[in-house]
């Protein structure tokens, strides 16, 4: 003990704040966990609760003021609006498409990847699938802009053809890096005992690949489809007079200046993504995010 | 594996185009920096770099490069604290509610961006009465950016074990020492991993940047937003583009180096 107190050189108060925590774990516990909960537990969840809140309020059409009493009009708006089924069915479309879209092209590069290629080589091919992700998002998103241009290198003009197609190309690197992940678990034994039961490749595929990682198709498929429904920049860029749930949130803030309208908007792509967790959460993909 | 020679060609084949796809536009923007046209058609006129040279002078341009970077800096700092502490009460100790921990810190990454963004906005201007500018602009970004070093650390930790803590302890040094000569050092590579992602994602963040930055301030995706569908700034904005392509270099290098000079990972 004699060693401990002449080596510690620091003053007495150190010293038994340090012994202090030291001998009690749920002090050390709650100082770890006040900043963090303060910030995200409070303020954040906080700002979430106000904002479900502010949904059920509404705007004074001359005054523009908010009216903090309760109503169910937003919503009613909502649901009865011809406008707003159209605009949340073609964000649930786009969203689908570009997730099937990313699942078709992303399989085989990641197949290709995790059992064609030397280890050598996969190590230089998965930083060339992380690399556009350092790319800012509005410089991809730019370079269709120019490359779908109507005097561009493709030519195609802005639409929403071309929404789907730079998103797909946007969340690619998400879907090809949990389905590489997947298939690198995947024992080649497994393939191998397949082929010498008789599978050819299609069968081989059916039943043994992808029924075993489906799970990391479908953690891949969480960011793309969640990505895609509050996009609301890209269909800016690209998406001509397209609209998407993201674009009339965005109107109701700023054009509009109906807040309440908003909140309500916003609460569509969160509901439709709950219910897509609670749907595949049975698969275990949750846990190959 | 029993897969036949077409099949195993076709797989190949799919790769290297779908590589191609990625890289191919990314190779447009570069050139076009390039095209001494101002409308960019397709084959470039002609060589010219003037364009990098308007874009060097623009004073606009260097503003909003330096208030991205003050935003990111603030932002990764503070969510290196938060997400250091959050990963230590999570990755260290049992409470009830801890599952619950990783789901809020998860949280404003996994919800749309306009949602993070409206509820930032609404919480500063309506409820709190903050003017928005830098600070809120900071405050927005660092609640997205903890999950990375969150993430970063957990990882740490858990691979890291207690051992050599316990057997520091055993010598003589106390919590802080402990923390300063033996923890601090071993999470060094993961701080940094987890500082540079969350750096990145703040440099490259427009939803709720445009939510909560106030009418004066202008990030750089905001102000390449904004001049974006301006025909006569379209050459600065594709030399914006082409610097950033090649800007992204950086971190990559440092994220290999991190990785691969990682004796924990060896």
């Amino acid at each position: 003990m004699t060693t401990i107190t002449t080596t510690a050189a620091s003053p007495g108060m150190r010293r038994r704040a340090a012994s202090f925590l030291h001998r009690h774990a749920g002090v050390r516990l709650s100082l770890l966990l006040s900043a963090p909960l303060a910030w995200l537990g409070l303020a954040y969840l906080g700002a979430l609760a106000a904002l479900l809140v502010t949904a059920f309020w509404s705007t004074d059409v001359f005054t523009g003021d908010v009216v903090k009493v309760f109503t169910w009009a937003n919503f009613t708006d909502l649901v009865t609006g011809e406008v707003y089924r159209t605009v949340a069915l073609r964000s649930i479309g786009v969203a689908a498409a570009v997730t099937l879209i990313d699942l078709v092209v992303a399989f085989p590069m990641a197949f290709a990847m995790a059992k064609l290629a030397s280890p050598r080589a996969q190590r230089w091919l998965v930083i060339a699938v992380l690399t556009p992700l350092w790319a800012s998002y509005l410089v991809k998103a730019y370079a269709w802009r120019v490359m779908l241009s109507s005097d561009g290198v493709l030519g195609w003009g802005y639409g929403l053809t071309a929404t789907v197609v730079t998103l797909s190309y946007l969340w690619l690197p998400y879907m090809i890096l949990p389905i590489y992940a997947g298939l690198e678990r995947l024992p080649d034994s497994l393939l191998d005992a397949a082929g010498d039961l008789g599978a050819r490749g299609w069968r081989t595929f059916r039943t043994v690949v992808w029924p075993l990682t489906f799970p990391a198709a479908v953690a891949g498929s969480i960011f793309t489809f969640s990505l895609s429904l509050g996009d609301y920049i890209t269909v800016k860029i690209v998406g001509g007079k397209t609209q998407l749930i993201g674009n009339v949130v965005y109107d109701n803030i700023g054009a509009a200046n109906n807040l309440p309208f908003a909140a309500a908007v916003a609460t569509v792509p969160v509901v439709i993504m709950l219910v897509y967790l609670a749907a595949v959460r049975r698969t275990g993909a949750l846990e190959n995010l | 594996m029993n897969l036949s020679r077409t099949s195993r060609t076709l797989l190949r084949a799919a790769l290297v185009i779908g590589l191609a796809v990625v890289y191919v536009p990314l190779a447009v923007v570069l050139l076009n920096s390039f095209n001494s046209d101002r409308t960019f058609s397709w084959p470039p006129a002609g060589f010219t770099l003037r364009w990098w040279g308007a874009a060097w002078d623009s004073a606009g341009l260097r503003d909003a490069l330096w208030t991205s970077v003050q935003a990111g800096l603030g932002a990764t700092a503070i969510a290196l604290v938060l997400g250091t502490m959050a990963a230590f009460a999570v990755q260290r100790y049992r409470f009830f509610g801890r599952e619950t921990v990783s789901l809020v810190i998860v949280l404003p990454i996994a919800l749309p961006g306009i949602v993070t963004g409206i509820a930032l906005s609404n919480t500063f201007h309506t409820v709190l009465g903050l003017p928005l500018g830098l600070l809120t602009v900071i405050v927005g970004h660092a609640t997205f950016c903890v999950v990375t070093v969150y993430n970063n650390v957990l990882a740490r930790l858990r691979r890291m074990g207690l051992n050599l803590e316990e057997a520091s302890a055993d010598l003589g040094a106390d919590t802080f020492t402990t923390f300063r000569l033996v923890t601090f050092p071993m999470m060094r590579s993961a701080l940094l991993a987890g500082g540079l992602l969350a750096f990145a994602l703040s440099f490259d963040e427009i939803i709720v940047t445009t939510f909560t930055a106030g009418a004066g301030v202008r990030t750089l995706p905001i102000w390449i937003f904004e001049n974006l569908f301006r025909p006569n700034q379209a050459p600065v904005v594709n030399v914006v583009a082409a610097a950033l392509i090649l800007l992204s270099v950086i971190p990559i290098y440092l994220a290999q180096r991190l990785s691969g000079g990682d004796p924990q990972t060896h």
